[in-house]
């Protein structure tokens, strides 16, 4: 009963960031939003028995990855022309066609999950039993993911390289 | 199923952990005196500790004041992120047996979530500010500990191998024997730096660099807001040394556990002396090293410390895969 409580508070809280983030028009506002959801998302995970989940994303998404849009954004340093932007993609003709498709989707979503009966499963994955499966079944995917990363590393080195050889 | 011990252990760290940072102001002060000859604060009470009230008494007198031209929400917000993620950091902290308010499975992977949560202080602070002291300070501060948050994660994976789990009190455990600091001494190194780095002190504390950039990221904040910051930094602190006994120096285990088989000394007490010396150190090296500069320490990372945890890493698994097989 506890657990069901703290879900929907977290998940409240979840939604209501999210929206929040997506109304906002201040860049920085947005993000801070965005990660207070992505921390709540973090507990629901931790709820269900994902502990290692939880902890990579709080690790990886709320301190790493949005670490780095909010560098992007003080580089930017988009102040009031960014404000007024972001004020014209609130305007209903901008948003109304994606939303009638997420409506959509969120309907057969509602209409697929009163469907499933029951729990999925039940009881806590350990990190280790997430290291053998990543590492045994799935190893095909880390590699593929580590390729992925490795071609971003070059990518990265090489625009970066071409900046220094100009001379600055 | 609901306990009052976790409870009463949260506030009592809550209590000793804002004391403590308080205490530590007065006491790094005195210490850096000692090792730069000369005295530091020395004029209040018995060897100069009121210095601590005299100073909390003017910070809070001073005008709360938010500058007209800053962020208000971010800007009064930044300080808080610090404190709280630091004292959330401590939950996972195994203090003694029995003695810790929660034992998960991903212990560590909490507190790295944790520090790496305490960054947007910092970003957020030096943003919200819209100076371009504080500005720049806040991007320093983001890049470098990005980066130093990948060395602190992956010089702690070589105690991960060695134990089988994240879990802090089972870390400790492990160490009955020989206590990490021997075993993983490239970790220890690497773990120390990036600490100092995260914790954004001396001789790392690049967002902040008076003679540069004024105060860094905290330029604008005066009062009880500048004063959130230094709680948070101490805690920090406070926190990086917890965690460096915990992990490398046999947490609560006290050397009579291995030499004479007795204890004199109950395990709190020898965790407390255990981080009183780190936290010595860490003085030390404020006092013995100059700031390097920027490029300088971003090249340290990517050059020295990356390559050392690596090898570190390949090492560790190495030798413990020759020991599973057998070993001589």
């Amino acid at each position: 009963m506890l657990e069901l409580t703290l879900f929907y508070i977290a998940s409240t809280v979840a939604l209501f960031a999210t929206v929040l983030a997506m109304t906002r028009t201040n860049a920085i506002h947005a993000l801070i939003y965005l990660i207070v959801s992505l921390l709540a998302i973090a507990v629901i995970f931790f709820l269900i028995g994902a502990p290692f989940a939880a902890a990579l994303e709080i690790v990886i998404y709320a301190g790493a990855i949005m670490v780095l849009f909010v560098f992007v954004i003080m580089m930017l340093n988009l102040g009031e022309k960014g404000d007024a932007r972001e004020r014209q993609l609130l305007q209903p003709h901008v948003w109304l066609g994606p939303a009638i498709l997420s409506l959509v989707l969120l309907v057969e979503l509602l209409y697929l999950i009163s469907t499933v009966e029951g729990p999925a499963s039940s009881g806590s994955v350990s990190p280790k039993s997430v290291g053998l499966a990543l590492f045994g079944p799935y190893v095909i995917a880390v590699e593929l993911a580590s390729m992925l990363l490795l071609s971003g590393l070059v990518g990265s080195y090489h625009l970066g390289r071409r900046y220094l050889d100009r001379g600055l | 199923m609901f306990e009052w011990g976790p409870i009463m252990l949260a506030m009592g760290i809550l209590i000793f952990g804002v004391a403590g940072a308080a205490f530590l102001t007065w006491w790094e002060r005195r210490l850096l005196g000692f090792w730069q000859d000369r005295y530091g604060p020395n004029r209040i009470g018995p060897f100069g500790v009121g210095q601590v009230v005299a100073d909390m008494i003017k910070l809070l007198l001073k005008d709360d004041w938010v500058p007209p031209f800053a962020d208000r929400m971010v800007f009064v917000f930044a300080p808080t992120a610090i404190v709280v993620a630091m004292m959330m950091g401590f939950a996972v902290v195994p203090f003694s047996p029995g003695i810790q308010i929660i034992d998960v499975n991903i212990g560590l992977l909490f507190f790295l979530g944790m520090t790496s949560l305490a960054v947007y202080s910092v970003l957020l602070g030096g943003l919200a500010s819209n100076n371009k002291y504080a500005l720049l300070g806040g991007l320093r501060s983001a890049s470098q500990m990005v980066s130093y948050e990948v060395f602190m994660g992956l010089s702690l994976m070589g105690i991960v191998m060695m134990t089988g789990s994240f879990s802090l009190v089972e870390i400790v455990k492990a160490q009955e024997n020989v206590w990490f600091c021997f075993s993983q001494a490239l970790g220890l190194i690497v773990f120390v730096i990036a600490g100092i780095a995260e914790s954004h002190r001396l001789p790392f504390d690049l967002p902040e660099a008076e003679h540069e950039l004024t105060a860094g990221f905290h330029t604008e904040y005066g009062g009880m807001k500048f004063a959130m910051f230094m709680l948070g930094e101490y805690l920090g602190l406070m926190l990086i040394s917890a965690m460096i006994v915990t992990l490398f120096f046999g947490g609560w285990m006290g050397p009579s556990l291995i030499i004479f088989e007795i204890n004199w000394l109950p395990p709190v007490a020898w965790f407390t002396i255990k981080i009183i010396f780190v936290i010595n150190f860490f003085v030390l090296l404020r006092a013995a090293i100059p700031r390097p500069r920027y490029d300088q320490l971003m090249s340290l990372g990517w050059k020295v410390m990356l390559p050392i945890t690596l090898f570190n890493l390949v090492i560790t698994g190495a030798v413990l895969l020759w020991l599973q097989e057998g070993g001589l």
